[in-house]
């Protein structure tokens, strides 16, 4: 299947893919937002992130046609590094771009009734733009192997992502505060990075991610590297929603408009894990002194209170757009967890529940969008007895529930056990308790969901039989389904997820 | 039909039985025909797999992994054969029960609950034939996850609340321990295979301490096997309509919980590593325990299905007791005990839904001289109680036989007392229903009225009846059905009076 797309990209254009795979969206932006109707704004942002998509599958088949995991660096404008700026794409980047385009284009795809029904007509076009400079500046941020080429991307998402939540202010204005209360977090932990990086730079005088990780071996005690692996953590801890810093999260995913939550959820946090785990693993390197006490003392501890506390706020709440955003920060957890044990097996286990969640929540979130565009409400009182009026857009649901609580057959299933797999070789039982734990809060929040939609008389009881729209069920479903595949064939994400760990662990990338 | 087509065939049929119904749910006449016609089949596939089982033959099928080390893997063995045998033909009974029990009782969802039964079913097959822990793990999931429609059919909050205790202790149990221990079995394994002897022999660096966390994980992870204090689910349960609790709550369900437990201790720890357990003398004092508390339990209960349920909390301990004497008597009194107490309980739970459809009484208290009506039920009900009780000649005597026998061969002396005292509380709670409704004594008044024109349907009369005549007939095949267990439970001792005064090896 990859092997057969890829085949038919021209040479000349897979060559230059790393480059595309970003300027096409990027240059399609502006002309999206000039376009006299949202319809056809809509239209190119199918189209450039499908042609993201391609571009992917073409790196994911380039760096898989050498046995462990081919290197592909691209120099941006043939300037060569330190001058210019690097793209540096080894398995764990083409994994990450693989999931973010592939969400980005069935969000794009399914999109359209959603924004139609949530954002003002004279503001699609904008909104698609808005869309496509964050699509942008998430696979920037996959592919670049330059420090500070990846803080201007990841600035270049998050200020997209401020105007995409602030636009939910027309279905409900506590999406303002929502969105401010964002920018803010945002705004200290892209500085936090930055600083950070001044830090790293000032001791190495280079930015080049791989030159980095070669310079800072010898600059092991240096004060101001100390300083600028603290930075570099907290800004990205913030950014990826690390507990205790994932206050801006909650309200983020409940107010903004139904897409912009599930690209958001399925895409956001991951790109910033990846930030994370490069630079844990890949520039600073598990010799560094730091690091090891990072990974027990911090990311370790912080994960595990995410999984719990987080769960505990998930039972409790009401509305189940924030259920689900609670749940996120616990997920994000059990990836710090899985990336704390710091043995390849961990790490692998972290980064395929990343893809893993993606799905799921990618799902969730999609059904959810169905829902409010038919009853407009997501507390647990409107989802009363959808399961009887909208079942195929329920089932999908429950599907992606089950998946989140781990259910066997299902990829959230997969990934656990392959997260309790690497506890276990560590030997860290008593965390196997925690996540087990955790699952069985997944078990009563996502429960108390599903016995709402399947068990329960609808509240209204107009509430005719009504399913979202076939441009949303389609997505939907592959997403559902993509989560049953993994389940029960989870040998191609796994695979991934295991070379990405891989070329952190032999050196492969920078 | 070669093996590996006998077990797709097994796994698959279910599938389209549950397919088929969905497609004739508007008629009823066809949907249940679909429905008989496919569990006789899949009957006959169970019947042919064990043939092959008995004759050697290899039986197996791979499916592929689903990540590397996680295969889904099929491979019949006798004890899984007999569980399949057992499920699949008392399957047809209950069919044939059901017919009766929910059209005489006008319940709604029907095509439903067919569905959701034949998805049961597809779980139970899979749980017996799989040839690893992963395999197994994946179907009891599954059986428990269609189940929970079946315990929440009838949709009132009462129904409501047994259900969600159900689908929360048996998830929880499942994710909480029993995931846990097959992860663990892996890491220390490197393999999750069920091999002869049992797989933890490969095990590098497994000490006592860890065995014992394995096996209390096991045995109350495995929430089906209704260990106290793990056993509430059970009487929770018993909201659901008759039909569901004859064939899942004391034969699909709750035999894939004691069916795994037995599975662990003979292919995952095997003899040698159980006897030298320290927690496998805890887990066998939690199991006597059971025994007793249950049935004192049970004795309190007016409600008949109540009682019976407790009755099978009490009943499943001696498979768990069983697999914990660890040796083959006690192998070989727990597998029998699958099969007896599934005939055994299956007829009084029909009984108790028949008694329900004619006279919607379901108190103990309310049946005295009932028998008078319906003589026939409560002649199938004295019989198959005889049979839990364990006198022959009847079916449930074995299990109680052999499981003596192994509690002698393992020098453990409480086992059989606790056995004796369970059979004597049986009787006390077992034996008064059926003779007081029978033989009421003289001033007891009328018998309660027929709720229901005609009585019992005829169908759910007949089921228990025929199930009752099982019980008979199984006390006198026992001998071929240990023969054909003896390569999975491994040779037991022969029998005290059979060896020289003093003599046990």
């Amino acid at each position: 299947m990859i092997e057969f797309i890829s085949s038919l990209v021209p040479q000349d254009l897979a060559a230059h893919a790393p480059a595309l795979l970003i300027a096409i969206p990027m240059l399609m932006a502006p002309i999206a937002a000039f376009m006299p109707s949202g319809r056809i704004a809509w239209i190119l942002s199918i189209l450039a992130t499908g042609f993201s998509l391609v571009m992917a599958i073409v790196l994911l088949s380039q760096v898989q046609s050498i046995e462990g995991g081919a290197v592909i660096s691209y120099a941006m404008g043939g300037w060569q590094p330190d001058a210019g700026i690097e793209f540096r794409i080894d398995a764990l980047n083409s994994m990450v771009l693989l999931l973010v385009s592939a969400i980005g284009f069935l969000a794009a795809i399914f999109s359209w009734p959603t924004v139609q029904a949530e954002i003002r007509d004279a503001k699609t076009a904008m909104f698609y733009a808005a869309y496509l400079v964050c699509f942008t500046g998430l696979t920037g941020v996959a592919s670049t192997g330059d420090a500070f080429n990846l803080f201007v991307f990841l600035e270049i998402s998050s200020i997209a992502t401020y105007v995409l939540v602030a636009l939910g202010a027309s279905r409900d204005r506590r999406a303002l505060p929502a969105a401010g209360n964002y920018l803010l977090m945002g705004t200290i932990g892209a500085s936090f990075f930055v600083v950070g990086v001044g830090f790293l730079y000032a001791a190495t005088g280079t930015l080049n991610m791989a030159e980095l990780a070669v310079r800072l071996q010898d600059v092991q005690e240096n004060k101001a590297v100390f300083a600028g692996y603290a930075f570099i953590v907290v800004g990205l801890g913030i950014k990826a929603a690390m507990f205790p810093l994932h206050q801006w999260l909650p309200n983020a995913y409940a107010y903004s408009p139904s897409f912009v939550t599930m690209f958001l959820a399925a895409t956001a946090t991951k790109v910033a894990i990846y930030a994370l785990v490069r630079f844990l693993f890949t520039v600073f390197g598990l010799e560094f002194s730091f690091e090891g006490s990072t990974l027990i003392w911090i990311l370790m501890p912080m994960g595990i209170a995410a999984m719990i506390a987080c769960s505990f706020q998930a039972v409790f709440q009401t509305d189940v757009r924030r259920t689900l955003a609670y749940s996120s920060v616990a997920q994000v957890g059990y990836m710090l967890l899985g990336i704390s044990i710091g043995t390849a097996a961990g790490v692998s286990a972290g980064l395929f529940h990343l893809v893993n969640h993606a799905l799921i929540k990618g799902a969730l979130f999609m059904a959810l969008a169905g829902v409010v565009l038919t009853y407009k409400g997501t507390s647990l009182r409107d989802m009363r007895g959808l399961g009887r009026s909208s079942p195929w857009t329920m089932t999908a649901f429950a599907i992606g529930a089950v998946s989140l609580i781990g259910i066997p057959l299902t990829a959230g299933f997969q990934s656990k056990f392959a997260l309790v797999n690497a506890l276990f070789e560590y030997g860290w039982w008593w965390a196997v308790a925690v996540v087990m734990f955790s699952s069985l809060l997944a078990v009563v929040y996502m429960g108390r969901i599903l016995e709402a939609v399947f068990f329960r008389a609808p509240t209204n009881p107009n509430k005719r039989h009504k399913e979202a729209p076939l441009i949303i069920l389609i997505p939907l479903w592959i997403l559902a389904l993509a989560n049953i595949w993994v389940g029960v064939q989870g040998g191609f994400v796994a695979g991934l997820a295991e070379d990405a760990a891989a070329s952190l662990f032999i050196g492969g990338a920078p | 039909m070669n093996g590996e087509f006998a077990i797709a065939a097994a796994l698959i049929l279910p599938l389209l039985i549950c397919a088929g119904i969905w497609l004739v749910g508007r008629l009823p006449d066809l949907r249940e025909g679909v429905t008989l016609v496919g569990a006789g089949v899949l009957f006959f596939i169970a019947v042919t797999i064990a043939l092959k089982v008995s004759a050697g033959e290899p039986v197996e099928l791979s499916l592929g992994e689903a990540v590397p080390g996680l295969e889904f893997a099929f491979r019949a063995e006798p004890l899984g054969a007999l569980f399949a045998v057992v499920a699949s033909g008392l399957w047809i009974v209950n069919s044939f029960y059901s017919i009766g029990y929910m059209r005489g009782n006008r319940e709604r969802n029907q095509t439903r609950f067919y569905m959701c039964f034949a998805i049961a079913l597809f779980g139970a097959m899979g749980v017996a034939l799989s040839a690893n822990l992963f395999t197994l793990f994946v179907f009891y999931e599954i059986l428990t996850l269609s189940t929970y429609p079946l315990v929440a059919h009838k949709g009132d909050a009462n129904a409501q609340r047994g259900a969600r205790i159900y689908l929360m202790t048996l998830l929880g149990t499942s994710i909480g321990f029993l995931l846990v221990a097959v992860i663990w079995t892996g890491a220390l394994a490197g393999s999750l295979d069920f091999v002869p002897g049992g797989l933890l022999q490969q095990a590098e660096g497994l000490t006592p301490v860890v065995a014992s966390a394995l096996l209390l994980l096991f045995a109350f992870g495995v929430g089906k096997a209704a260990l106290m204090p793990f056993h509430f689910w059970l009487p929770n349960a018993m909201v659901a309509p008759t039909p569901v609790s004859a064939l899942l709550h004391a034969v699909a369900v709750v035999k894939a919980g004691v069916f795994t437990i037995l599975k662990v201790a003979i292919y995952i720890f095997g003899e040698e590593i159980l006897n030298a357990t320290a927690s496998r003398e805890f887990i066998l004092g939690v199991a006597c325990f059971t025994i007793v508390t249950a049935s004192l339990i049970a004795m309190t209960k007016d409600n008949l299905k109540a009682r019976l349920a407790y009755s099978t909390v009490a009943q499943l301990a001696y498979v768990t007791c069983g697999a914990m004497l660890a040796d083959p008597a006690g192998f070989l009194g727990g597998s029998l005990q699958i099969a007896a107490h599934a005939v055994g309980k299956i007829t009084l739970f029909m009984c108790a839904g028949a008694i329900y459809v004619a006279t919607g009484k379901q108190n103990i208290s309310e049946m005295r001289g009932l028998g008078k009506r319906m003589p026939l039920i409560f002649i199938a009900f004295f019989i198959a109680s005889l049979s839990i009780i364990g006198i022959p000649p009847l079916a449930g005597d074995w299990p109680k036989y052999e499981l003596m026998q192994g509690a002698a061969d393992a020098d453990l002396d409480y086992v059989p007392y606790i056995l004796i005292v369970s059979s004597l509380l049986n009787i006390a709670y077992l034996l008064p229903i059926p003779i007081l409704a029978l033989m009421p004594p003289p001033g007891s008044g009328e018998p309660a009225q027929y709720k229901r024109p005609g009585g019992a349907p005829m169908l759910t009369v007949a089921a228990p009846c025929f199930t009752a005549a099982l019980c008979f007939i199984m006390f006198f095949t026992v001998g071929p059905i240990s023969d054909f267990l003896e390569p999975a439970t491994g040779e037991r001792v022969p029998a005290a009076y059979m060896t020289t005064p003093g003599g046990q090896p």
